[in-house]
């Protein structure tokens, strides 16, 4: 029996019950969809992180104060304030990896112009900071030389606290807002970064030199973080090293003792958020892996049905040269053409929704050409396992038996 | 000399049923050669069916010989009976054995989907021609359901022919038909039988047996009696014959 005939003699076979077909079809299809659209999910937020992550500078190293993170939770305070101006110079003299490096300091306060306030934070930074987190200056100029050493009571301001502060388009360059109780004028405005994908407006900001937020708005003489950036991308893991050494022996930290700083760099958190979406990935797409295996068995089920209920049509085809090699082929093509249809509905159905759901969502989806040719191939491999049983069954009657059955 | 189409020698089978072993065929041998139109005759229990689906190629006897147009069928697998089954016989069932939902030309082309030797188009011209030489070129693309039980069989019969079968093996085909209908079918077998096709006939009813040219009487798994029908009956005659339909009124 030649291919084409299979083929005909299966589809004649789902037209005779097209409800039956279409239900075990079903099965399939949301399997198929569920795993297309969790995927596209899962990969879409995947990137969109990875891609949030790489633009705040892939080559940034980030030194924070403390020893050990555990679970996230900072063990033990009074290493909080270890990091000192004076890292930074050691770190900008003795790396050769670094090209630029930044204080941070930060607070959280209230902004108030007139008689509109609006609770933001403040970041004392150096100029470097701009380039290193690449933020840039839209209107307006960054901090000089001399506003950083006398701690210049000036700052940048984020487009958030603009609106609430002057409304949507105003202009407040050269305008005097105050922090706190410290007023400040403002000499630039800073480029809208938007909403990270952690949902955190990077807008709601203020940046100061780190002079006049340590001196006059937090009065320490620490610092709560360092920023630098590695010359290239290639850098980035020698550059954090070198940062570590510097520090450890910056603050004498014996060979057998735990460091009172972290350093991290900006490709180990796309790594690890990158590690975190995959596990996602795998998560919802097991889930939707298991609605195609009952999909599968539903298959199995009515294959079963099928051949029970056509032993005489089994019978028949035998009688008159069906070889069971035969009836093998035509329940065997019956079964894979309901998973395969069923998977291309399935696929089509998935797209849609995994692009409905990220357009109503606002979510991103990021659909992966092996994972639509992989559910096509699992689909086809669903319908060979689970009919391979039922058709084996049709194959191995014995004629008269089938042509006698009741 | 007339070509042997069908011979069996000392042919038994044995059914086991746990404790019970039961003897549908004690040894029969029988020869019927091209162009007889055989009618095996016999109680219910006798050994008919058995008999027909051994020459069928469908059962294969616990002992004995058995050559159907010159090939020796003791020893063939599976794949290859199936194979004869598809070239060299054609089956009537009592039960008509249509598939549902598929047209009496579908339906008549099947046995040709089992031959990779045949085209789509040339398969479906045997096949009408199958339907037209049993009087249903008319109803060609008609579902089972749409014919009547004279018609189905006929459909069946067409089903049969197509593969040009050396014989023509038919169980009960008029048990479920009335009078008329079966003297219909049997005119048709008769009018194929004058055309050269070798038919045998499993029957309990004597008057159809009348139609064939030899009758063959089974008997608790022996054949007691084979006999030369002297005073063949014409089905055409005997239908102009019967009452016509109107005078039940
Ligand atoms: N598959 C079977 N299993 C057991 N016994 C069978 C089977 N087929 C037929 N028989 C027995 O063999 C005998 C002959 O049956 P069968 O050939 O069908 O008779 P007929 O067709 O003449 O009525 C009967 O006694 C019947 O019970
Ligand atoms: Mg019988």
């Amino acid at each position: 029996m030649n291919f084409k005939n299979l083929i005909k003699i299966a589809l004649n076979a789902l037209q005779r019950n097209k409800m039956r077909a279409f239900l075990t079809m079903l099965g399939i299809i949301i399997g198929v969809a569920s795993v297309i659209a969790m995927l596209a999910i899962g990969q879409g937020s995947k990137k969109s992180i990875q891609d949030q992550v790489s633009s705040m500078g892939s080559n940034m190293i980030n030194v924070m104060p403390g020893g050990q993170m555990f679970g996230g939770v900072q063990m033990g305070n009074t290493s909080m304030k270890s990091l000192k101006l004076a890292d930074i110079d050691a770190i900008r003299a003795q790396s050769t990896a670094i090209s630029r490096i930044s204080p941070e300091v930060r607070s959280s306060g209230q902004a108030i112009y007139g008689n509109k306030n609006t609770p933001t934070s403040i970041y004392g930074v150096n100029n470097e900071y701009l380039d290193i987190r690449k933020v840039s200056v839209k209107t307006g100029r960054k901090f000089t030389e001399n506003e950083i050493k006398s701690a210049a009571k000036v700052c940048l301001i984020g487009k958030t606290v603009i609106t609430e502060l002057f409304g949507e388009n105003a202009d407040p360059v050269g305008k005097y807002i105050r922090f706190n109780s410290i007023p400040v004028k403002i000499i630039g405005v800073l480029t809208e970064k938007g909403q990270s994908t952690f949902g955190q407006d990077q807008d709601d900001l203020l940046i100061a030199p780190y002079t006049m937020v340590q001196k006059r708005i937090l009065a320490i003489d620490y610092i709560q973080g360092i920023y630098a950036s590695a010359i290239n991308e290639q850098k980035a893991s020698l550059a954090k090293t070198e940062v570590e050494n510097i520090l450890r022996a910056k603050h004498k930290i014996a060979d057998d003792q735990d460091n009172d700083f972290e350093v991290r760099s900006q490709d180990e958190l796309i790594k690890t958020f990158g590690s975190i979406s995959d596990v996602l990935t795998i998560l919802l797409g097991a889930i939707a892996g298991i609605s195609l295996l009952v999909g599968g068995i539903g298959i199995m089920n009515i294959m079963y049905v099928s051949v029970t209920e056509r032993t005489r049509e089994i019978g028949l085809r035998m009688s008159i040269g069906g070889r069971g090699k035969d009836i093998l082929m035509q329940f065997l093509t019956e079964s894979i053409m309901i998973s395969v249809i069923g998977g291309v509905i399935g696929i089509l159905l998935g797209l849609g929704a995994a692009k409905g759901v990220g357009s109503i969502m606002n979510w991103p989806v990021e659909v992966m050409p092996q994972a639509v040719v992989l559910a096509f191939c699992v689909c086809t491999a669903i319908g060979v396992f689970f009919g391979w049983y039922p058709a084996r069954k049709a194959s191995n009657l014995d004629p008269i038996d089938a042509l006698r059955y009741e | 000399m007339t070509k042997t189409i069908i011979e069996v020698k000392n042919l038994r089978k044995d059914f086991f049923m746990g404790e019970v072993t039961v003897h549908a065929l004690r040894g029969v041998s029988l020869e019927i050669k091209a162009g007889e139109f055989v009618a095996i005759m016999g109680t219910s229990g006798s050994g008919k069916s058995t008999m027909l689906n051994i020459l069928g190629c469908l059962d294969k006897p616990t002992s004995g010989e058995y050559y159907l147009d010159e090939v020796a069928v003791s020893g063939l697998t599976k794949n290859e009976l199936a194979m004869l089954r598809n070239r060299k016989l054609g089956f009537v069932f009592q039960s008509y054995n249509l598939l549902a939902r598929t047209s009496a030309l579908e339906n008549v082309e099947l046995p040709l989907l089992y031959n990779s030797k045949i085209k789509a188009k040339e398969r479906k011209e045997i096949a009408i021609h199958a339907l037209e030489a049993v009087g249903l070129a008319d109803r060609m693309h008609h579902m089972p359901n749409q014919l009547s039980g004279g018609q189905q069989q006929r459909v069946a019969i067409a089903r049969s022919l197509v593969n040009d079968p050396v014989v023509i093996l038919a169980d009960e085909a008029t048990g479920n038909l009335d009078t008329r209908t079966s003297y219909e079918i049997m005119a048709l077998f008769q009018e194929l039988n004058s055309k050269g096709k070798t038919i045998v006939f499993v029957t309990h009813e004597p008057d159809i047996a009348k139609f064939t040219s030899k009758n063959v009487i089974f008997k608790d798994g022996h054949i007691i009696k084979q006999l030369d029908v002297v005073d063949r009956n014409d089905a055409r005659q005997m239908i102009a014959e019967l009452p016509a339909v109107n005078e039940y009124d």
